[in-house]
């Protein structure tokens, strides 16, 4: 399918030659520890070693999407973005921990009986979410060339920023859904985590590029997004409402100091506006929680999934109880909360009002980049919070950690969150937003401020 | 706006058994929620048309043509309620 010609064919022939039973090892010694993955691959063929999150299909490997409704499910096809990994020579390593169906920015809502991933720089701390263990793999571990991840509100920058990876939410459609236990369809994106801008890049190049099986596919060719990663100069634009009192102080700071040496790479910074900012929060809640609840009906304990004896019961009363019993807390609580959003007498005042808002923070982006290459901000709004901290939380509080995020997943514009710093010696992220099918942009920003910041010292195991 | 009862009729529309601690919980988190969506009632988008999705998208059509799709056993190999071939469920009448 990709017609590429391999430029370091050398590293990648030892990465090929590489034991993968070595690396199913150490996923296994990392999930004593961190709890990382929901499913280790001990059939996992030779190859470079890759992980996807769980809410990806991957054919004869679990994909439960981190739930109990799906924990037997066992796929009989794969995914796209499986498909071409496969093709490309990746070794599916294992899937990875994550919010269940991806409701959460913390990793930290579950499915009933899964396991919590924390922190590799602390274990005290979460790994960001929803792609929770799609980020602290390759920041605990060398092996991962990358980690396939998913987006609907910022589940690729949260771990990124709050794990020290990059991460990259492309443009919306320009990676295929087949195979994609969904969330919200007009939101969820596909994307790839990685230690370095390159081999985040090459990811990328592998499983981005249009697709018949996805009606929502781009009608864009495969490319080759590593020719991005080298040297340029670009405007960017610094929106003062993501530097708003919602933002740790200390964050804010550290990110600023970074953009500012940019400059030295040929970069023109200049502060800009987009107004509409606060309201992606509760725009993004009303679309994303209103299809969950459509999405989520295939969930029935009929065709797949968490079952029990039809026999004992009726059609409502065997759905309800099974749906109780597969679904947790925040599922129920979204799936409920979704239903109401879209009844009659309430679909105006908050889906279609929620949609309008939404067009108005596209409008935002659009102007800004008329005149700006690239946006940068910080990615999230604190450092990794305590699991403490956590607990303590409301459903609004932990939402609001979306601020930063909401906005661009909205708008289905590219964004990456590259690490570009340490606060309380736990990463921060500075989140760089590109135009519509503009990742090369990012790609290259990205990059250049990477190859300036130096290497980072990931913790060992 | 939101009490219990509706919690619960909601629920039940949305096809999941709560529990009667759940509906309480539930009845406070939805207030705090929705009174915090609601802040969008702030927002003037008179003449703003709605983004279904964040990129124009055109209706994609294919020819009505016969493909490869997976077998009897394959389709129903994630089941466990299944008999002589079908999925097995509830009564519906």
């Amino acid at each position: 399918m990709l017609n590429r010609k391999r430029t370091d064919s050398s590293k990648v022939q030892e990465l090929f030659d590489m034991q993968i039973q070595k690396v199913i090892e150490e996923a296994k010694r990392i999930n004593a520890k961190y709890n990382l993955f929901v499913t280790i691959n001990e059939n996992a063929p030779e190859g470079f070693p890759v992980a996807i999150k769980d809410c990806i299909c991957t054919k004869g490997l679990r994909s439960s999407a981190g739930s109990k409704i799906l924990h037997n499910y066992v796929p009989v096809f794969d995914s796209t973005v499986a498909a071409r990994l496969k093709k490309e020579g990746a070794s599916i390593v294992g899937k990875t921990s994550m919010d269940e169906f991806g409701f959460g920015s913390f990793s930290v809502n579950v499915g009933v009986d899964f396991k919590i991933p924390k922190n590799p720089w602390d274990p005290n701390r979460c790994t960001g979410g929803s792609s929770g263990g799609s980020g602290a793999y390759p920041a605990i571990s060398e092996h991962p060339k990358f980690t396939i991840a998913e987006s609907t509100g910022g589940s690729i920058s949260s771990p990124a920023n709050f794990c020290g990876v990059v991460g990259i939410t492309p443009t919306y459609g320009l990676v295929s859904r087949y195979g994609l236990i969904d969330y919200a369809n007009s939101l969820d994106k596909i994307g790839v985590m990685a230690r370095t801008v390159e081999n985040m890049a090459y990811g990328l190049s592998i499983v981005a590029g249009h697709d018949p099986k996805d009606s929502t596919s781009l009608n864009q060719k495969p490319q080759e997004y590593e020719r991005f990663c080298k040297g340029g100069n670009m405007k960017i634009g610094v929106p003062k409402e993501y530097f708003g009192d919602a933002v740790d102080e200390k964050v804010k700071k550290c990110v600023w100091d970074e953009i500012k040496k940019m400059e030295s790479l040929g970069y023109e910074y200049e502060e800009c506006s987009l107004p509409h900012t606060k309201w992606g929060v509760p725009a993004y809640y009303i679309v994303a929680i209103s299809e969950t609840s459509t999405n989520l009906a295939k969930f029935c304990g009929l065709r797949y999934g968490l079952s029990s004896d039809p026999e004992e019961k009726g059609f409502n009363e065997y759905f309800s109880k099974i749906r109780a019993a597969g679904f947790g807390a925040e599922a129920k609580r979204r799936v409920i909360l979704g239903t109401f959003a879209r009844m009659a007498g309430y679909r105006d005042a908050f889906y279609l009002k929620a949609l309008k808002v939404r067009t108005l923070l596209i409008e935002d982006y659009k102007k800004a980049f008329k005149k700006f290459d690239v946006l940068a901000s910080p990615a999230m709004p604190t450092i990794a919070p305590r699991f403490d901290e956590i607990d303590k939380m409301t459903p609004i509080q932990h939402y609001m950690a979306d601020i930063l995020t909401t906005p661009p997943n909205l708008a289905g514009i590219p964004h990456i969150s590259v690490p570009c710093g340490f606060v309380d010696k736990m990463p921060v992220g500075m989140h760089l937003l590109g135009n519509h099918l503009q990742e090369g942009k990012i790609i290259q920003a990205a990059f250049n401020y990477e190859r300036e910041r130096g290497e980072i010292k990931y913790p060992r195991l | 706006m939101i009490d219990k009862k509706t919690v619960e009729h909601v629920a039940s529309l949305a096809r999941i058994y709560l529990t009667e601690e759940e509906i309480e919980k539930f009845s406070k988190d939805f207030k705090d929620i929705l009174d915090a969506f609601s802040s969008l009632d702030r927002v003037d988008t008179e003449n703003v048309k709605p983004s279904f999705h964040p990129i124009e998208m055109k209706n994609v059509m294919r020819e009505d043509k016969e493909e490869k799709c997976l077998s009897q056993e394959e389709a129903l190999s994630n089941a466990e309620q299944k008999e002589d071939g079908f999925f097995k469920g509830p009564r519906a009448v």
